[in-house]
């Protein structure tokens, strides 16, 4: 069966013209256009460019999610099998567009996207994950190189065949950690690059630690009599027999449960679903994760204003830093919804 | 100190009559040594089964894999501080029945415990997947505690390793290799022009299933110190953990240290391997101050040039990766570390939980969140339905066709920190 492809390009490979013409709006045609004609090429019988969307470079980056939806949505009506966006090669604005389209399309329609890119376009650094880019030359003269390896990735992607390294299918790496089998083992790789190190010369880390967000803390809470107080644990503490069947390690979710009713917890009425610590302590007394009888001692006394009537929970034990963060994002907005001053954050 | 390990090449595991290895096949007396393991008042039922490489088998859940073996000369038995007294191991002579094992399993401790699959493509994670396996399955009497529970199973699975290891007392050895360490003093002479390398052992201590124990001591209480390699490879160091096993060292990882078996491969041309420093891996920060500032001082102490420093378990342990790591680079001892990574089942998240700009050398040992598929196996040895709730499973991961979708992190070694395996992770 042949394949179906779609191609995006901006207003100026379309023909259209250079920046004066770069408020064109998005519109598609049947068949090829311009650069087109070389990856029809490339494909011979193997694939068929069933349509070309062409949006202005200016149109796009200023109109970012107006553009993005109605060029997805021209893409979409042509069900293809992978999209491929430009090369852009070093154009900036170009490589943008190229970028939201590739990350519109792989997560709203769930199709493959091939792009061609020079290593510093913008489009590279901020969109990389989202589609595989060949590394282009910085110009259009490198058009022809960049057609071969990108028509190649197209019809791999379209097949389901399972992509090399970013070194043997030449894109620029995705960001992504993957795993594989070494020739040597661990402690083996580990000795060699000791002996490289101590003696100077050079090495290859395996993984190149991470930088760290820094989080600076809120003010300080004027009234805390008055403040109005929630629990958010990572410690993962569930009510009884964990209904939301949070994982014990690598959370995909989190969950938020009511304590209406209760002013203790206790191994009648929640446990810990985390795997990461030795959950005893925390099944025969769950208050010694999140502390809500002493919460509502201080709110009876009038030494808070009051606890929110929610926990928020999830296991923390081998969570990816990605879903953390969308959990957090997720979270803090109830809680601010929710007129929420002040959060005690607990872990394990 | 001088250790020979002569090992005992074992092709086949049988039942049998009587215990003992014959033309490399080690023939198990089942009863003898479900009694042998099952001599405890704590365990109900003792079951008995083998697992060998090839067969559509999966051991599930897995709590602790131990080799056996034997002390032919020298001081100390086999698990020093558990099954004999705590006289100091790593001298004179230990025969080992290379390529058997124990595999314990049984009732669930936690949510911790790991999975073995004896064929398909889980069997290529685990190193365990390759060792002659005497499975031994063991149920706690009712109403047994968790931490009495876990002790009891450990405690059974050395008693049946050393029961097996006799066998082994009166053979000849298909091979003995021979490793020492001097006295600090005298090893740095003896290669004056070589750099002088320590290995900084990080043991897991963070709670049940969570425990280290060496000559009998819970690690959690010790402050790091010296110790030989030797006695590291003569069972002065065992297990008591599997939780997330991908990344926890079994009492088999912990006998057969690759770290220590690679600096000594080396020791003499590239390197002078001067000794180990065991540190572990507690939980309130005041632990890992002091216990990384007391590492730092003992690489110091050793005038090491250089260390291997590896990890054991992953987010609240890397923060003591990290501290060791900063503190001994600073004091201009350069490291390589070994650790695994959580990226995320898609690979796109950072990998740690902290993070220091001195970690420039750093070996991967794979991403534990990667999925995998095992399908159905004929025979499970132990409770498959727990594959929903341990660490690295989710609910549904126990398919109606006995298939296991779930991360690699519930495989029993997959991503070992000690580089035991060839697993490791690149950017793509």
């Amino acid at each position: 069966m042949t394949i179906k492809v779609v191609h995006y390009i901006n207003q100026f490979f379309a023909g259209i013209g250079g920046e004066e013409k770069a408020d064109h709006r998005p519109e598609v045609r049947d068949g090829v256009v311009g650069p087109g004609m070389a990856f029809r090429q490339a494909f011979g019988t193997d694939a068929e460019i069933e349509a070309t969307v062409v949006c202005g470079d200016t149109y796009f980056n200023e109109n970012l999610e107006t553009a993005t939806s109605e060029v997805t949505a021209m893409i979409q009506e042509y069900s293809p099998d992978v999209v491929i966006c430009g090369p852009a090669f070093n154009a900036g604005r170009y490589g943008m567009a190229c970028g939201a389209v590739a990350k519109a399309v792989s997560e709203r329609l769930s199709v493959p996207v091939v792009s061609g890119m020079y290593p510093e376009n913008p489009g590279v650094d901020m969109y990389h994950r989202y589609a595989y880019i060949v590394e282009t030359s910085n110009s259009i003269a490198g058009m022809r190189k960049a057609v071969k390896p990108m028509a190649k990735l197209a019809l791999k992607l379209a097949r389901g065949e399972k992509i090399g390294t970013p070194e043997e299918d030449g894109y620029i790496p995705r960001g992504i950690r993957k795993n594989l089998f070494a020739g040597e083992r661990g402690s083996r790789r580990a000795m060699e690059m000791l002996v490289k190190k101590l003696k100077g010369e050079e090495y290859t880390t395996e993984y190149t630690m991470p930088v760290f967000d820094r989080v600076h803390p809120s003010p300080a809470i004027k009234d805390i009599r008055t403040a109005k107080v929630a629990l958010v644990s990572s410690g993962g503490p569930v009510p009884k027999g964990n209904p939301d069947h949070i994982e014990s390690s690598s959370a995909s979710k989190y969950g938020r449960y009511s304590l209406q009713g209760i002013d203790d917890l206790n191994s009648e009425n929640s446990e810990t679903a985390h795997g990461g610590y030795d959950p005893v302590y925390a099944n025969e007394d769950l208050d010694r994760v999140i502390p809500v009888d002493v919460l509502k001692e201080m709110e009876e006394a009038g030494e808070i204003g009051s606890l929110y009537e929610y926990w928020y929970s999830t296991v923390g034990n081998g969570t990816s830093v990605a879903n953390a963060k969308k959990f957090a994002a997720e979270i803090a907005k109830d809680l601010q919804s929710s007129g929420v001053d002040a959060v005690i954050l607990t872990s394990t | 100190m001088r250790l020979e390990v002569g090992s005992i090449l074992v092709k086949d595991v049988q039942f049998g009559a009587k215990t003992e290895v014959k033309n490399g096949v080690l023939i198990v007396n089942k009863d003898e040594l479900a009694q042998v393991a099952g001599d405890d008042e704590s365990i109900a039922s003792v079951e008995v089964y083998l697992a060998k490489p090839g067969e559509e088998i999966r051991i599930i859940p897995v709590k602790d894999v131990i080799e056996p073996r034997v002390k032919v000369s020298g001081k100390g038995g086999v698990f020093p501080g558990f099954t004999s007294k705590v006289d100091t191991v790593g001298e004179g002579c230990t025969h080992v029945l290379k390529g058997a094992a124990v595999v314990t399993t049984g009732k669930i401790v936690g949510f911790q415990e790991g999975v073995i699959d004896m064929s398909g493509p889980g069997a290529e994670y685990t190193p365990f997947s390759k060792t002659m396996n005497v499975v031994v399955k063991i149920d706690p009497v009712e109403g047994l505690h968790q931490h009495e529970h876990e002790a009891v199973v450990r405690m059974a699975g050395f008693r049946a390793a050393e029961y097996l290891g006799k066998a082994a007392q009166n053979l000849k050895p298909d091979f003995i290799e021979v490793f020492e360490t001097k006295p600090l003093l005298e090893q740095v002479h003896e290669y004056p022009d070589l750099p002088k390398v320590a290995y900084v052992y990080m043991l897991q201590t963070q709670g049940l299933l969570h425990n280290t124990y060496v000559y009998g001591v819970d690690a959690k209480e010790i402050i790091p110190t010296l110790i030989y390699p030797t006695e590291i490879m003569d069972g002065a160091v065992v297990s008591g953990n599997c939780v997330s096993a991908c990344d926890k060292n079994p009492t088999y990882i912990h006998q057969n240290n690759p770290v220590i078996y690679d600096l000594y491969q080396g020791h003499g041309k590239d390197i002078n391997f001067i000794g180990c420093v065991i540190t572990n891996e507690n939980v309130t920060l005041s632990d890992k101050e002091r216990s990384s500032d007391m590492t730092a001082k003992l690489v110091e102490f050793m005038g090491a040039d250089g260390v291997i420093i590896s990890e054991e378990g992953f987010g609240n342990p890397d923060a003591d990766l990290v501290m060791n790591c900063s503190k001994i680079e600073k004091k201009g001892i350069k490291t390589v570390l070994i650790t695994d990574e959580y990226a995320g089942q898609d690979g796109a998240s950072q990998s740690l939980a902290d993070a220091t700009e001195y970690g420039d050398a750093v070996v991967s040992v794979g991403n534990a969140n990667e999925v995998i598929t095992l399908p159905p196996m004929k025979t499970v040895i132990g409770y498959e339905e727990v594959a929903d709730t341990i660490a690295g499973g989710f609910a549904g991961s126990l398919g109606e066709d006995g298939s296991i979708t779930a991360e690699i992190q519930v495989i029993t070694g997959s991503t070992n920190e000690l580089g035991f395996g060839c697993l490791t992770a690149t950017t793509i």
